[in-house]
């Protein structure tokens, strides 16, 4: 009997490591294809002539036909991929077809700015819900204080519903216009950054903080925390030794289910504050139907999701090898 | 009467580590209208066994065998002359019927998943069936939350009956019930089988309970028969080291009291390896 | 310590019940009447009146055409409603039959399929109905379709998750016997059990969908002027939020309204859910009682036997167990009484429900929080803990005794390595150094008959029995005089049993600690006890000599019992046993015996008066009026 454990010890992680790396980098590089086809198709699916559309119905058919060309839209539709795929390659993402300046660049000076407020917003939202949720956990377990989990079920429900971009505009018209106390928009130092990062953190929080609790509940619903109490270890050992480990995984499965979205929610916060990110360019060059720009903008905002997942999914296979393994 | 004849079967899953062979090269021979029962522990492939002989876990290998014609269970079609035959009972009560179907409509979906019957056929069908396995006809609108755990086992019997099956199989029916409720369902199945005639794989890990209803016990072992023989002759003289480690280790209610020297009801046998030849006390 | 109890646990959902259908109907009726009535005022310019702040005639301002805000933010809820509930139909729609026909299909479907909305999900439902509204060309209509297709892979994730739990059952194995074909078993087994749930996050994502396309038309890719929606009045006005904040903000303090309708609404939805899952198992007939039961009795039953057995490890006497429950309150244990010496070992036998379970965690302080206990004595080691302020009680309980569970899969901490839970006791309660607990921990381990190299093992790497030893090598780490172990072999196989049973019986030679051995196998606490209690309803209906069990039951339960088990030798021509009828119901408990209803040997005086534990001889006692006859009549051995 000791023997099998001790090989098992040793040899069990191995062959699912390889096999999860595996499955994951394939599953990677699958939707990175999904997105850069779907960037690429995007133009060309338009209806209509996205040049037109964009130059205006005015426009000399001579200035057409070059952004066309200068597109690659006069080319068979195989060779314009190819071409798309060398272009990326080599950092080319094409020129806005309104201001002419090359996407690239402008790729360059805005994402800086949304990570900026993605990841503090995200970090927010771990670091305020996870302590919320184990602590609402605790105090409202085997239906103790009813009125407590009411509390806490109807503030974040409350919180949870409200759209960032309505808090965007309310948070704008409250603390900067109202109050004088933030800056209205703008990257100005600091402050700047508070009101952005709470429209994007608020209703992940409360999302968050609610799956913590539930799951919390399952955890010192469990045998071995009764074990715990048993051996009669205080309360603190109970909680963050015993049990917070067993629930980091689900509570982080479910951040990084949050993420994405939050990076996608950048394009309507940062349309609110003027914050010159990702999310604020395309939602300028959707209005102008700018498209070489708004496929660009795709392609990074996919490839950020994307890429976060990644990170998520490595961290939790980091935390719990076997069931991050096991899922995928 | 049908007799069923399992060939070599193994079944393999694909486990979190590489391929697991849950069943590896099982024959087994249940002659028409008797009972053979399937002894073994966790993890000894008895219930992969089940499932895969009524089409519910494809076969990686061997055959299965109705009457001298190979049976398969890979399509909807080759299921359906499958299910016709061979019936199965499962272990759990709480997920053996489905929880939106009272009883009625349980039984009618069985009874008339082979043959048509119009309403008043059904109805009567209904409570012959209840009827059969000795339960109150006014239990059958009732939802299967609002039955106990040995009504629930019941009822899923008698779905089972329904489409008069040649063949059952029970897989662990009693294991979660509790003892005076598992007396009553082995009581019942027992009756039924010589009733109707049928051939009965009993499969389970209660070695006196499975012992108790079969004419024939197989011990299976890590995926494979160790052991099959008469009951009589299995419990009298068991041959393989496993089968007397099982023996052994069944606990025995007019087993003397501690501290006096133990007068062996069965034949004294080897202890399990590893362990110090202590006597059960 | 407060009770919650029926009537008080379903009163605080009720106002948010109130006020989420309340909230409700008020959507409904603007989505109806909303445009019929200010409709016209919503579409009237006036050039005289552009770009007002809130006044009278104005209470939200109005736009630059110098049309009412108010009445363009009420009319403005028909298409916002409209447009989101289509979108969440249509996804959802999309997304169940995607996600549950995983539950129906052979595994390589399944694969592919779980494979396909993976990928799906991999990328947030606002980019996906972004990237499709720009494809589709801005309008209300693409925007609709952009957001459904965005909604799928989500609806689908769920709908798989909940139809992998109903593919999972036997009652879908035992359909699929049954020949079903597959659209019958999705429709008949698969769709109406996973159909409450997907209900439930349909209503939520109608107010994410709400949301959503607000956003799309924020954007300038939904509704196109001159139609209107929430999403889009905000986008209008939202140049003016530092100038005229209420007439930029109104639209989106709409959105917000209709936001946490849907939210609420769920919420309410979800909670009925769960108050229905947890509604009483038992048949229909049972009466609910319409009271609750007075209020724990001061125990005070026969005194005399009160004084302090000096020699006992643990005594214990008229101890009553209080549940609440979503029907009523329960007393799962009445008025069980026991004791045990040092080095002794004793049996607790009875079915589930008989009480035996709570009983051991009472005795271990380990009942959930809103139980109450009621007891006269308990005594540990002589000393009473009820007299013992918590921590005092505490500090005895967690040096005193161990328990050991029934599922070591479950009682052990799947993060903690062992040695971290061997010695976590001793270092809290006995100071122990790091190094003196890990030697302690390694001969415990020893003791078990484990090698102490499992120390820096995980749960996860040991198997059933072997968890199940550590189980016991953790209880011995504070050298207790009291080991309770509650069903500790069921989870385990017949020979790993022994091995179990084995063990405890030589921890118990060894260090003479006193063994509360609890089980529902006769056979297995006949062979392993010097003496057995029989619980049945909550109360002690026998005490004997475990070597009585076999042949000299007194008590009509207990011989029911014991002749019920099969036995290896049994007669396979006769009939087992059987005990007509079920066990009463913890919610209606009848006067009298609690056995009368089933005891083919009851009288009248049965259903009167309930019979008191009485000694027949020293060493054997029966809660019966009429015992059975000494020398027992022919058993099923």
């Amino acid at each position: 009997m000791t023997g099998v454990s001790d090989v098992s010890v040793s040899l069990l992680p191995r062959h699912p490591w390889t096999a999860f790396c595996v499955r994951r980098s394939a599953r990677l590089v699958l939707s990175l294809g999904v997105v850069l086809t779907a960037s690429f198709a995007m133009i060309r699916l338009v209806p209509g002539d996205p040049v037109r559309a964009a130059l205006g119905v005015d426009a000399p058919p001579a200035l057409v036909a070059a952004r066309r060309h200068q597109l690659g839209l006069d080319q068979p539709f195989l060779a314009q991929y190819r071409h798309y795929l060398g272009g990326l390659l080599h950092g080319d993402m094409g020129a806005s077809l309104i201001t002419g300046t090359p996407v690239a660049e402008l790729v360059r000076t805005r994402l800086p700015a949304t990570l900026d407020i993605a990841l503090p917003a995200f970090l927010v939202t771990l670091a305020v819900a996870l302590p919320c949720g184990l602590v609402a956990a605790v105090h409202t377990r085997d239906g103790r204080r009813p009125r407590a989990e009411l509390a806490f079920t109807a503030v974040t429900a409350g919180l949870a519903s409200v759209p960032d971009f309505v808090l965007a505009a309310g948070l704008s018209a409250l603390l900067a216009v109202g109050l004088e106390l933030l800056p209205v928009a703008g990257t100005a130092g600091a402050e700047s950054f508070v009101l952005p990062v709470l429209a994007l953190s608020l209703a992940p929080t409360a999302v968050l903080a609610r799956v913590v609790r539930v799951e919390a509940l399952k955890v010192l619903a469990e045998d071995y925390m009764r074990t715990a109490r048993g051996k009669r270890l205080s309360p603190a050992r109970r909680y963050l030794r015993h049990a917070a480990p067993n629930m980091a995984t689900a509570a982080l499965t479910v951040a990084g289910s949050l993420l994405p979205a939050m990076i996608a929610g950048t394009v309507l916060v940062e349309k609110v504050f003027a914050w010159p990110g990702i999310g604020s360019a395309m939602a300028q060059s959707v209005v102008a139907q700018d498209y070489p720009v708004v496929q660009a903008m795709v392609l990074i905002l996919g490839t950020t999701v994307l890429l976060a997942g990644l990170l998520v999914d490595g961290l939790l296979a980091l935390l719990d090898p076997r069931s991050a393994i096991r899922e995928m | 009467m049908t007799a069923l004849t399992l060939c070599q079967v193994t079944v393999r899953y694909d486990g979190p580590h590489g391929p697991v062979t849950a069943v590896d090269g099982v024959s087994l021979d249940i002659p028409a209208g008797t009972t053979v029962g399937l002894v073994g522990e966790s993890g000894s492939g008895k219930s992969s066994l089940a499932r895969a002989v009524v089409g519910l876990t494809p076969l990686s290998g061997g055959r299965i065998i109705l009457d001298g014609r190979e049976v398969g269970g890979r399509t909807v079609r080759a299921r359906r002359h499958l299910g016709r035959r061979v019936q199965v009972v499962f272990q759990d009560p709480d997920t053996a019927l489905d929880p939106r179907m009272t009883v009625r409509q349980t039984l009618e979906e069985a009874a008339t998943a082979f043959r048509r019957l119009d309403r008043r056929a059904r109805s009567e069908r209904v409570a012959g069936l209840l009827d059969l396995v000795g339960l109150d006809p006014r239990l059958a609108d009732r939802l299967p939350r609002q039955l106990s755990g040995g009504q629930r086992q019941r009822v899923a019997i008698t779905r089972a009956l329904a489409v008069e099956p040649d063949v059952l199989i029970a897989d662990e029916i009693t294991s979660a019930l509790d003892v005076s409720v598992q007396a009553s369902v082995l009581n019942t199945i027992r009756r039924l089988q010589r009733q109707l005639g049928l051939s009965m794989l009993f499969i389970g890990h209660n070695l006196p309970a499975v012992c108790y209803v079969s004419d024939v016990v197989a011990v299976m072992h890590r995926g494979r028969i160790v052991e099959t023989a008469p009951t009589t002759a299995l419990l009298r003289d068991p041959q393989h080291p496993y089968t007397r480690a099982l023996l052994t280790s069944v606990p025995i209610l007019n087993a003397p009291p501690p501290g006096e020297p133990a007068a062996p009801a069965l034949p004294a046998l080897p202890a399990l390896p590893a362990l110090p030849d202590e006597k059960l006390s | 310590m407060s009770v919650p109890t029926r009537s008080r646990r379903s009163l605080p959902s009720s106002p948010l019940a109130w006020v989420a259908a309340t909230m409700l109907a008020s959507l409904v009726l603007l989505a109806l009447a909303g445009p019929l009535v200010w409709g016209a005022a919503a579409d009237r310019p006036d050039p005289s009146a552009v770009l007002q702040g809130p006044s009278a005639a104005h209470p939200f301002g109005t736009d630059n055409l110098g049309r009412d805000l108010l009445a363009r933010v009420l009319t403005a809820a028909r298409p916002s409603l409209l447009l989101a509930l289509s979108a969440t139909l249509l996804g959802a729609a999309g997304g169940v039959v995607l996600g549950a026909s995983t539950a129906v299909v052979g595994p390589r479907t399944r694969r592919w399929l779980a494979t396909l909305i993976n990928l799906l999900l991999a990328f947030p439902a606002l980019l996906v109905a972004l990237f499709l509204a720009v494809v589709l060309g801005a309008g209300a209509g693409g925007a609709l379709f952009a957001l459904a297709v965005a909604s799928v892979p989500g609806f689908a994730r769920l709908a798989q998750t909940l139809a992998a739990g109903v593919s999972g059952t036997d009652y879908l194995a035992a359909a699929r016997v049954l020949g079903l074909r597959r659209h019958r078993l999705l429709r008949r087994h698969v769709l109406p059990n996973i159909a409450e749930p997907l209900l439930l996050s349909t209503t939520m994502a109608a107010g994410t969908a709400l949301v959503a396309l607000a956003g799309l038309s924020f954007l300038g890719l939904g509704v196109q002027p001159p139609a209107y929606d929430w999403g889009q009045l905000l986008n209008q006005g939202l140049d003016r939020v530092y100038a005229q904040p209420l007439p930029a903000l109104a639209p989106g303090l709409a959105i917000l309204y209709a936001a946490l309708t849907f939210q609420l609404l769920g919420e309410v939805l979800a909670g009925s859910a769960a108050r229905r899952a947890h509604a009483p198992q038992s048949p229909p007939t049972a009466p609910l009682p319409a009271t609750l039961p007075a209020p724990l009795p001061v125990p005070d039953g026969p005194a005399g036997d009160d004084h302090v057995l000096q020699d006992h490890v643990l005594q214990v006497e008229d101890l009553t167990i209080e549940l609440p429950t979503p029907a009523g309150v329960i007393r799962p244990v009445r008025g069980v009484s026991l004791s045990l010496r040092a080095g002794e070992i004793v049996g607790l036998v009875g079915e589930s429900g008989s009480g035996k379970s709570l009983t051991a965690l009472a005795l271990a302080g380990l009942l959930p929080e809103h139980a109450r206990v009621g007891r006269r004595t308990h005594r540990l080691l002589g000393a009473d803990l009820t007299a013992m302020t918590r921590k005092e009680r505490h500090h005895h309980l967690a040096t005193g005794l161990a328990v050991i569970f029934q599922n070591p899969a479950s009682a052990l901490n799947p993060s903690l390595r062992i040695a971290t839970q061997l010695t976590e006791a001793i270092r809290t309660h006995r100071g122990a150094s790091r190094t003196e607990a890990a030697a302690q921990a390694e001969a415990a381990l020893r003791r078990v008959a484990l090698p102490p190299s499992l120390l820096r093992s995980r749960p996860h790497q040991l198997s059933g029995g072997q968890r199940q030893r550590v189980m016991i090598a953790s209880g011995l780490m504070v050298r207790p005089a009291l080991i309770i172990a509650d069903e500790p072999t069921t989870a385990l196989d017949v020979t790993v049993q022994r091995q179990i049973t084995e063990l405890l019986s030589d921890v118990r030679r060894d260090t003479s600690a006193a063994v509360l051995f609890i089980s529902h196998d006769v056979a297995l606490v006949a062979g392993l006890c010097e003496r057995v209690l029989v619980m049945y309803a909550g109360t002690v209906v026998e005490s004997l000599p475990a070597d009585r069990l076999a042949t000299a039951t007194r008590h009509p339960y207990t011989r029911a019992l014991v002749e019920s088990v099969p036995d290896l030798t049994a007669d396979r021509d006769r009939p087992l046993r059987t005990v007509e009828g079920g066990p009463p119901d913890p919610l209606a408990p009848a006067a009298g015996c609690p056995f009368q209803p089933r005891c083919p040997h009851r009288r009248h005086r049965c259903a009167e008066d309930v019979p008191a534990l009485t000694d027949l001889d020293p060493g054997h006692r029966v809660a019966c009026w009429y015992p059975l006859p000494a020398p027992a009549k022919a058993t099923a051995s």
